[in-house]
């Protein structure tokens, strides 16, 4: 029975809407319920959650009678870097300024591919760089400092 | 004429030198990105939308509509040369384009998809200048409730039509409705689900959770499923049509307008349905059905003039009424209520302007479509060899400045990474993005209207059914349901979504 839970998308997509449906509603009972004439904030989430976890079951039964698998391959590699990539970015906007961030994401998310070559990224860097620089800096004129005094 | 004065001061609004160029950058940008093989119109518009939000609103809609012509022109170029639909509604172009390209025909199959096209939108922008004004009247006379079952007839059609199961795509709906609850409930001030993060009491940006479901989560499957591409570059050909093809298409342009405006207006449904049905209603009436799947022209005309047509039509519903009929069109419709436009009939009322400089923008921009695309095919061509590993982190710079640029803040950003994640996981779970989108925008306008239609009817449901326009909408939606399940309408489907 477990072996057969493996790769059952339907299974996992019911059990998704569950989860978050459960969720959901463990949060929002502690919400104003109202009435139905004068919905308090926890009406409609509350009902909201209580059809998702309706669905979430019914997904998951018949992922169980159907047991189809997922299709398509997956690259973990990319499924990791490539979010870390816009976090990094976030992180080092805050610290280092507009020109490390760009640098770093655009090494980082390169690096979710395949076929890393370093002197390629280093020039596409460049050039993404320096446009970026132009168009949004120079051209939009949004206020970001091209590099952040790290103290 | 009525009509008449009405375009004409709208085409004075959008010839100003600011509205043309804005116009013109943003179709460019959006065939430049929508051309990218693997990057769908959804996509294309999230990640260029933040660039609209410093300009003026007026400025910025003739922009954003230029963003979704191009994006939606390029993927019939994209699918025409490579064979690979960026989206499902030029899934039909790729049968009879590609062959043709494939003949060395690759030339007059965009040029007639350009020519197509064209008229489709010039038809509609007629379309709507008429139709438009007499709709939003009508709708003026709609209340909560009315609005309120409106909105969930386009939901469910739009679940209904949408890539992959339906149930799943209602339970997608669902979420989005429940992700739309996140934040300050506007009636009561309540925080709901900020799980005390400051940053979450004005909600979740819709561009934070387009970008993450739709740009990023495609990159991370993309570069997990390598797809083979081969651009048929060598013999683009002569772009010039023979006077035979012009034959040929003309019948085929008239009717796939038709059938594109029909769908395009219906809520919920839209440029893939509109043409699949048109390359169907082709191959129907063609003499020697056997030429379709081979280099048909027809094949091309048709799909490529519905597939405008509809998606220059979808704006009827979501400009007069305030409720949008796909994905692309509910972002257009977050992109106004974030420059503090309350979309719905007042607006044609209250912002003659807007709307009435947007309809004329919407024919230059088909203007400056063929314009730019016939001739600058060498330069799409290019860009299709540009090889992935290239684009995407290009596309990723775009993304992440354009969500920075929100609040200039990075917590968005770690938002995004995190939607990029579930985007991943609904991919690879089939379960469609795009009714979640529509969810998500339309779910604090569905609360509202729901408390409202309840005060109305002092909290009787039955009040949907006893107010003639919203009985008329609930029968619609039961009807709609029940021949959307007919199984010969369901083989069909299947043969849309693939």
């Amino acid at each position: 029975m477990k072996l057969e839970l493996r790769g059952n998308k339907d299974f996992w997509a019911g059990m998704m809407f569950f989860l978050i449906g459960t969720v959901a509603i463990l949060v929002a009972r502690h919400y104003p319920f109202g009435s139905t004439l004068r919905m308090g904030p926890g009406y409609f989430p509350v009902v909201l959650s209580g059809i998702l976890i309706a669905f979430g079951l019914y997904i998951m039964f018949r992922g169980l009678r159907k047991n189809e698998k997922f299709q398509g391959n997956w690259s973990i590699r990319a499924l990791i870097v490539l979010p870390l990539s816009i976090v990094i970015f976030g992180i080092v906007m805050e610290l280092g300024g507009f020109v490390p961030a760009l640098i770093a994401l655009i090494f980082v998310s390169a690096a979710s591919g395949r076929d890393f070559k370093f002197i390629e990224i280093l020039l596409l860097a460049l050039i993404l760089t320096v446009s970026s620089v132009a168009i949004f800096i120079w051209g939009l004129g949004l206020p970001y400092p091209l590099f952040q005094e790290i103290w | 004429m009525d009509i008449f004065s009405n375009l004409i001061f709208g085409f004075s609004v959008a010839v100003s030198l600011q509205n043309l160029l804005y116009c013109f950058i943003g179709c460019l940008l959006g065939t430049l990105i929508g051309v990218l093989p693997g990057i769908g119109p959804m996509a294309t518009i999230a990640m260029l939308m933040p660039i609209t939000f410093a300009l003026p609103p007026i400025a910025a809609l003739i922009m954003l509509a230029g963003i979704y012509y191009g994006a939606q022109y390029g993927g019939s170029t994209t699918s025409i040369l490579v064979n690979l639909p960026g989206e499902t509604a030029s899934v039909v172009t790729c049968i009879d384009g590609y062959q043709m390209a494939r003949q060395g025909r690759a030339g007059p199959a965009l040029a007639i998809a350009a020519i197509g096209s064209f008229f489709a939108g010039t038809v509609c922008t007629l379309i709507i200048a008429m139709f438009g004004p007499p709709l939003a009247e009508m709708a003026l006379k709609f209340n909560s409730p009315e609005y309120f079952v409106l909105m969930l007839m386009a939901l469910i059609i739009a679940a209904l039509l949408a890539h992959g199961e339906m149930v799943k795509s209602v339970a997608m709906v669902v979420l989005g409705l429940l992700l739309g609850c996140i934040g300050t409930d506007v009636d009561s001030g309540w925080q709901r689900f900020n799980f005390n993060i400051l940053e979450l009491t004005d909600g979740i940006g819709f561009v934070v959770i387009a970008i993450g479901v739709f740009a990023v989560s495609e990159i991370v499957s993309n570069l997990g499923d390598p797809e083979e591409r081969s651009v048929f570059t060598s013999n683009v050909g002569t772009l010039f049509p023979t006077k035979d093809d012009m034959k040929r298409s003309t019948g085929p342009i008239l009717r796939g307008t038709l059938v594109g405006a029909f769908f395009g207006t219906l809520p919920g449904t839209g440029p893939a349905i509109s043409s699949f049905s048109s390359y169907m209603v082709e191959k129907k009436m063609a003499e020697d059905p056997s030429r379709f799947g081979s280099g048909a022209i027809e094949g091309v005309a048709g799909p490529e003039s519905a597939n405008n047509a509809a998606a220059q039509c979808a704006f009827i519903p979501t400009l007069t009424l305030g409720v949008p009929g796909s994905g692309t069109m509910a972002l257009i419709l977050g992109a106004l209520m974030i420059h503090g436009i309350a979309p719905g009939p007042t607006v044609m009322t209250q912002r003659p302007d807007l709307f009435w400089g947007l309809i004329a923008s919407m024919w230059i921009g088909n203007l400056m479509l063929v314009i730019l695309n016939l001739p600058l095919i060498g330069m799409w061509v290019a860009l299709l060899k540009v090889p992935y590993r290239y684009l995407f982190p290009g596309i990723m710079v775009f993304s992440c400045i354009g969500i920075y640029s929100l609040n200039n803040s990075p917590f968005e950003l770690y938002l995004a990474a995190i939607f990029g994640l579930f985007g991943f996981l609904w991919r690879k779970l089939e379960c469609s993005p795009v009714p979640l989108m529509l969810g998500y925008i339309l779910g604090p306008l569905m609360e509202e209207n729901l408390r409202r239609a309840m005060l109305i009817s002092r909290g009787d449901p039955l009040v949907f059914f006893t107010r003639p326009i919203s009985l008329a909408f609930v029968i619609a939606t039961i009807l709609i349901i029940i021949i959307m399940q007919s199984p010969a309408l369901k083989r069909r489907r299947k043969d849309i979504t693939g």
